[in-house]
């Protein structure tokens, strides 16, 4: 059953499946991000998926195309998963990381999508309205990418100094630098990270 | 009586009419976790509508990166904190997989069991709020008398009422306590009981049910188009449940049925919520039937369990051991894994990426409310103001899981 649909997905695009793997049962394949829209579109009409569960991103920074959308389509009717990711983006993540967006194949997307511009920045083309979904306009940067340190804040209100205080003001940032565990850390900064 | 403007011209009444603007939220007694709804309003109704979410932010995803796997139960239980149980094992069963550890028996059952439990929980606290911002204050503190007696529950078997962090990879931290299906099995008749005696006093009254028969209607293919799972998807007709669909623990040796709604409207979202409160007593009892009394409920697997306290400080390698589990983590081999279990409100799902260290790459979660929420924008176009509290009401928006 499973393996079937990467051989069907792999029949009909041919070089456009970049890889598949069936690692703990998921089906994943890995595409031409060109060709995301017209794959999606596939998988919808053909494959029957009609629910999207979940779109996300994730970042490699040690990667050549650097962050990776990871789409989650499930069909009701035929009871099957399966993943699909396309690579995107330079180390240095200039320029514009654009992908196709498919909220107009599931509705469930325009969500998604806002949230995965949001905290990774990659930018969906044709997307309705493509705003930040979970952190607020002023904010600048993307969260969830590796080289956006935990330990920044910024606030929409300066802290308080001591002299406007009036007092000592023992203000601690909610993470500090040497929080955590050191050992099972792994710092990553921008444009170079261990390879895996 | 004549009217007084008999004379006037038809077109000298009008008054210029122009859409009005209204906040609603974050701040709002019916706003349950913090969101905030944009409208554009013609008289009173909905002509236009901006949900937008994200006040109870917290980082979840990117505080996972930092800590070890085991560190992250305490964040799930922050998510959907009204069922912190269904969490902790949908996470614990993610990492599992990805380990390629299965739990002894016994842990099952009583994974099962808490979880049910939970689910009850998060079932009462949704229909007595929504009964609560329609009025019906009294139902309400049945609902919240009747969790009450399960929080005692799980307060005795995890130490804490609301965030038990109580999961383990490749368990949970303690076995059953003694009494615990004799505490179960004295606490569900009269839970159900206390639940009947509120429905009752609901579903009998004209002005509830007014207010929520033919009310934000949803058709089942408009809800799997949204992505909407659980009850909410349920009450629109489709009968997709994970535990149905795709087994987890022993779920495919338990029976029950999965209510199902005709219409999608907020009195079957409703009803399908104290239905699957009638189901979840049934799968309790049978687990109770059928949890062993003896055994282990943790693997035994050095690589990950801790091991007991009291080899801890009596030997080296009980030392070492845990100083490796507690200071750098389990090592979570290499590789990524989509794990759902079926939430309070619908499909949870972890998507994990390991690098083979003891630190998670990437822990995304998929909050079932994220997508229901998106929906209430469709939901609540072109309906009247009032309608918004019963339609958000009843799809159980919980702030933590929404906004990670």
């Amino acid at each position: 059953m499973s393996e079937r649909i990467l051989e069907t997905l792999k029949s009909r695009f041919g070089s456009a499946i970049f890889e598949t793997h069936s690692q703990f049962g998921d089906d994943t394949a890995v595409v031409d991000p060109a060709k995301w829209h017209e794959i999606m579109t596939f998988c919808r009409t053909e494959l029957e998926c009609d629910m999207l569960t979940d779109l996300c991103g994730v970042d490699y920074p040690e990667r050549e195309p650097r962050l990776e959308v990871v789409a989650h389509l499930y069909s009701i009717a035929k009871r099957h998963h399966v993943r699909l990711k396309a690579r995107i983006g330079d180390r240095e993540l200039e320029g514009d990381v654009e992908i196709d967006s498919v909220a107009n194949i599931w509705p469930t997307a325009n969500w998604l999508e806002r949230e995965t511009f949001d905290m990774f920045g990659i930018k969906f083309k044709g997307h309705p309205d493509l705003r930040r979904l979970l952190m607020y306009p002023e904010f600048v940067g993307h969260p969830l990418r590796k080289d956006y340190p935990a330990q920044k804040t910024q606030p929409l209100i300066e802290y308080r100094t001591e002299e406007e205080a009036g007092l000592p003001l023992d203000k601690q940032l909610p993470f500090g630098p040497d929080e955590g565990m050191s050992f099972g850390r792994k710092e990553f900064t921008s444009g170079e990270g261990e390879a895996s | 009586m004549e009217p007084i403007d008999l004379e006037l011209e038809e077109g000298e009444l009008e008054l210029p009419a122009e859409p009005m603007h209204l906040n609603m939220g974050p701040s709002h007694p019916a706003m349950h976790g913090t969101v905030r709804i944009v409208l554009e309003l013609t008289g009173e109704t909905i002509t236009k509508a901006d949900v937008q979410i994200g006040y109870l932010h917290r980082g979840f995803e990117k505080m996972c990166e930092r800590g070890t796997w085991a560190q992250v139960f305490p964040y799930a239980d922050r998510l959907n904190y009204v069922s912190p149980m269904l969490n902790n094992v949908g996470y614990a069963l993610a990492v599992e997989k990805l380990c390629g550890i299965e739990v002894p028996e016994r842990c099952m059952w009583y994974r099962m069991a808490l979880g049910e439990l939970a689910r009850i929980s998060d079932h009462l606290t949704c229909t007595g709020a929504m009964a609560m911002e329609l009025g019906a204050f009294t139902p309400f503190l049945w609902f919240i008398k009747a969790r009450e007696m399960l929080w005692d529950i799980m307060e005795e078997e995890t130490g804490a009422r609301l965030t038990h962090s109580f999961g383990r990879i490749g368990g949970m931290a303690s076995p059953p306590t003694a009494n615990f299906k004799a505490m179960c099995r004295e606490a569900l008749p009269k839970l159900i009981g206390l639940m009947e005696e509120g429905e009752k006093m609901l579903l009998k009254n004209r002005i509830f049910i007014d207010r929520l028969e033919n009310v934000g209607n949803i058709s089942g293919a408009d809800a799997i188009g949204l992505g909407w799972t659980g009850p909410c998807l349920r009450a629109s007709g489709v009968p997709y449940d994970v535990r149905k669909a795709h087994p987890y623990l022993k779920y495919d040796e338990v029976e029950f049925d999965v209510p199902v709604g005709t219409r999608g409207d907020n009195l079957d979202r409703f009803l399908v919520r104290l239905a699957e409160i009638r189901q979840t007593r049934r799968i309790i009892e049978q687990v109770l039937e059928r949890m062993p009394d003896e055994g282990p409920v943790s693997v035994d697997d050095p690589r990950v369990m801790l091991p007991e306290k009291k080899d801890v400080y009596t030997t080296i390698e009980g030392t070492i051991q845990h100083f490796k589990l507690i200071m750098e983590g389990a090592k979570v081999p290499k590789g990524e894994v989509y794990s759902y279990t079926e939430g309070g409100n619908g499909e949870l799902g972890f998507y994990l990426v390991s690098d083979g260290s003891g630190t998670p790459h990437r822990v995304r979660i998929r909050p079932p409310c994220f997508t229901i929420t998106q929906g209430l924008q469709k939901l609540i176009t072109n309906s009247m103001l009032s309608d918004i509290v019963p339609t958000f009401g009843s799809l159980n928006m919980i702030g933590g899981e929404c906004d990670h």
